[in-house]
């Protein structure tokens, strides 16, 4: 049973390298509803490649939602219009027939453009491999319940842990600020006991980085969390600045 | 799990029957490595999914955390200082000879790919190389389907060279060339795999070789003939040689798994 094709209009940024200026290309596609955004690239790209043309670079690997690889602005949305998904979740049966759509890369001055829909994000590697981590010896496994955690902490901190990297919150953002990621990963280490040796130092690196690499400020708009693939709340925003507050009374590490 | 798949297909589980069907989630083998996980090449060791050492025909439940603990934390820390101990790194600069003898072999492939210019793109032909391994080399398997697998990879890979596109240079990202070089690696990854099952005239684990089963259809394994890990070492383009590490077992007996 083949379901009815989609017909729709494409306008899809096209930049050649991170120097050149971009601009929006227009395609006209017909597709089945039941593709995947990123199926529909793949199609479109095998009839630009059979007239000679260069495919549409974008990036993706899982294409469950799990890896956090894949992210385009979709008419002005991060990972598209519905909530809570991932780019590569998106599914054509959420178009209708004769839609045109706008098809642009996740844009912030930390994440330049590589080619076409592909963006360099490896600043959120730089500024986990500033305290992203527990390095400390945890010592052996410890018996089980010897160190009580509360349902409601563990279950927030797993909730930090969903945080798949993507980078839709910096692009969500007026400031591009990536508040929402570093908080997300600095809270998922402070509320459990592993993190608490490196918390305010971790903390302090994190921060620090994040704001060399020229990320915006956070001005409260939300706007990060509303796109989120996973939901991450903006309370981990404010766990992290009163930690980065509490780091700023106790250490000495880091000069700002 | 109920939310993703309605996110998929589109309809709600609770409602409808769920559609399911099998996919590739593992590849059995992988690079042979040494006790040390250390490979052929000195120096070079390999870990985890990548290497074929720590299961056998079979892939269990979390053996990817397993494996993760044991090569990672148990094994490496020590194997590869071992190996640092002895060397003396030297300072290895790019105009080494070897350096330069794969950097051109890289430069020749590309040109060589960027050149045929021809009719079929890159995904066309891996998705009829994923067929073509999908209908024989699956968990099912037999002679006469490998057999004809085998010649099958190979006009594909013929097609391949003589009529795939690939636009854009090799100067500058280029997704389709790096999709081409991967589906290069495919076709000699999917014919080795379909000699090995062509090779071992028994069932076992993951590699159910039709014409060796029980009368009740369960997998016959030949302990006397095939208790031995397949090692192929490259011997040149459609060429394998076969070293056979033979399975010792000092303290479990092997005895036939019965999942009934
Ligand atoms: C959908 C799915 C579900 C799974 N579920 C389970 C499960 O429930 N339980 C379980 O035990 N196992 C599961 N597995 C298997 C398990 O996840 C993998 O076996 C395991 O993650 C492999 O770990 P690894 O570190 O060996 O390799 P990988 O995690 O694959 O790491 C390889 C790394 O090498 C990098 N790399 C590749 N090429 C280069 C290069 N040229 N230069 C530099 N870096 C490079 C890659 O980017 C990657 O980061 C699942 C697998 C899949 C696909
Ligand atoms: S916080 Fe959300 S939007 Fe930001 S990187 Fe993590 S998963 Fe992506
Ligand atoms: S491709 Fe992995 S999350 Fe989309």
């Amino acid at each position: 049973m083949e379901a009815k094709k989609l017909n729709l209009t494409l306008n899809i940024w096209r930049q050649k390298n991170s120097k050149s200026v971009g601009s929006f290309a227009e395609y006209k596609v017909q597709v089945s509803p039941d593709a995947s955004f990123l199926e529909m690239l793949d199609e479109l790209n095998n009839t630009l490649e059979l007239k000679g043309e260069e495919a549409i670079h974008f990036e993706s690997d899982c294409r469950e939602g799990i890896c956090g690889t894949c992210g385009l602005v979709i008419n002005g949305h991060a990972h598209g219009p519905l909530p809570k998904i991932a780019t590569c979740q998106l599914h054509m049966r959420n178009f209708k027939d004769g839609e045109t759509i706008w098809v642009e890369p996740f844009r912030a001055k930390a994440f330049p453009v590589i080619k076409d829909l592909m963006v360099d994000r490896s600043g959120f590697d730089v500024i986990l491999q500033a305290g992203g981590y527990v390095s400390i010896n945890t010592g052996g496994v410890p018996d089980g319940n010897a160190i009580p955690i509360q349902k409601e902490v563990s279950s927030l901190a797993m909730d930090a842990a969903a945080c798949i990297g993507c980078g839709a919150c910096v692009a969500s953002c007026k400031n591009a600020s990536a508040m929402l990621f570093v908080s997300a990963k600095v809270s998922q280490y402070a509320l459990l006991p592993q993190g608490q040796p490196e918390r305010y130092r971790r903390v302090e690196r994190m921060v620090k980085v994040m704001d060399d690499l020229g990320f915006g400020s956070c001005t409260n708009t939300y706007a990060c969390e509303a796109e989120c693939p996973k939901g991450i709340s903006v309370t981990n925003i404010a766990r992290m600045n009163r930690d980065f507050m509490m780091a700023k009374i106790k250490s000495k590490e880091v000069e700002v | 799990m109920f939310e993703i798949y309605e996110t998929i297909t589109g309809e709600n589980p609770y409602k409808s029957p769920m559609m399911i069907y099998p996919a590739p989630h593992y590849t059995m083998g992988g690079l042979w490595v040494d006790y040390n996980l250390m490979s052929n090449v000195p120096g070079l060791f390999v870990l985890g999914e990548a290497n074929f050492s720590d299961h056998g025909a079979n892939r269990l439940g979390a053996s990817a955390l397993m494996q993760g603990l044991a090569d990672g934390y148990f094994v490496i820390p020590y194997t590869m200082g071992n190996y640092l101990a002895g060397d003396k790194p030297t300072l290895v600069k790019t105009d080494h000879p070897e350096f330069e003898k794969v950097a051109k072999e890289v430069k020749d492939l590309t040109n060589k790919l960027l050149s045929i210019k021809g009719k079929r793109t890159v995904d066309d032909l891996h998705k009829q190389l994923g067929r073509i391994m999908w209908d024989n080399v699956g968990m099912g398997r037999n002679e006469a389907g490998l057999k004809k697998t085998i010649e099958q990879i190979r006009q594909v890979k013929e097609e391949f060279w003589k009529n795939v596109t690939i636009p854009g240079s090799g100067d500058d990202v280029n997704q389709t060339l790096e999709r081409a070089g991967r589906l290069v690696d495919y076709f000699e990854l999917g014919e080795l795999m379909a000699l090995d099952a062509l090779d071992r005239k028994e069932s076992c684990g993951g590699h159910f070789r039709e014409e060796y089963q029980f009368e009740d259809g369960e997998a016959k394994r030949d302990d006397e003939n095939y208790s031995y890990v397949a090692a192929w070492e490259f011997a040149g383009e459609n060429k394998w040689n076969l070293h056979k590490e033979e399975l010792k077992y000092e303290y479990v007996k092997q005895a036939i798994r019965s999942y009934k």
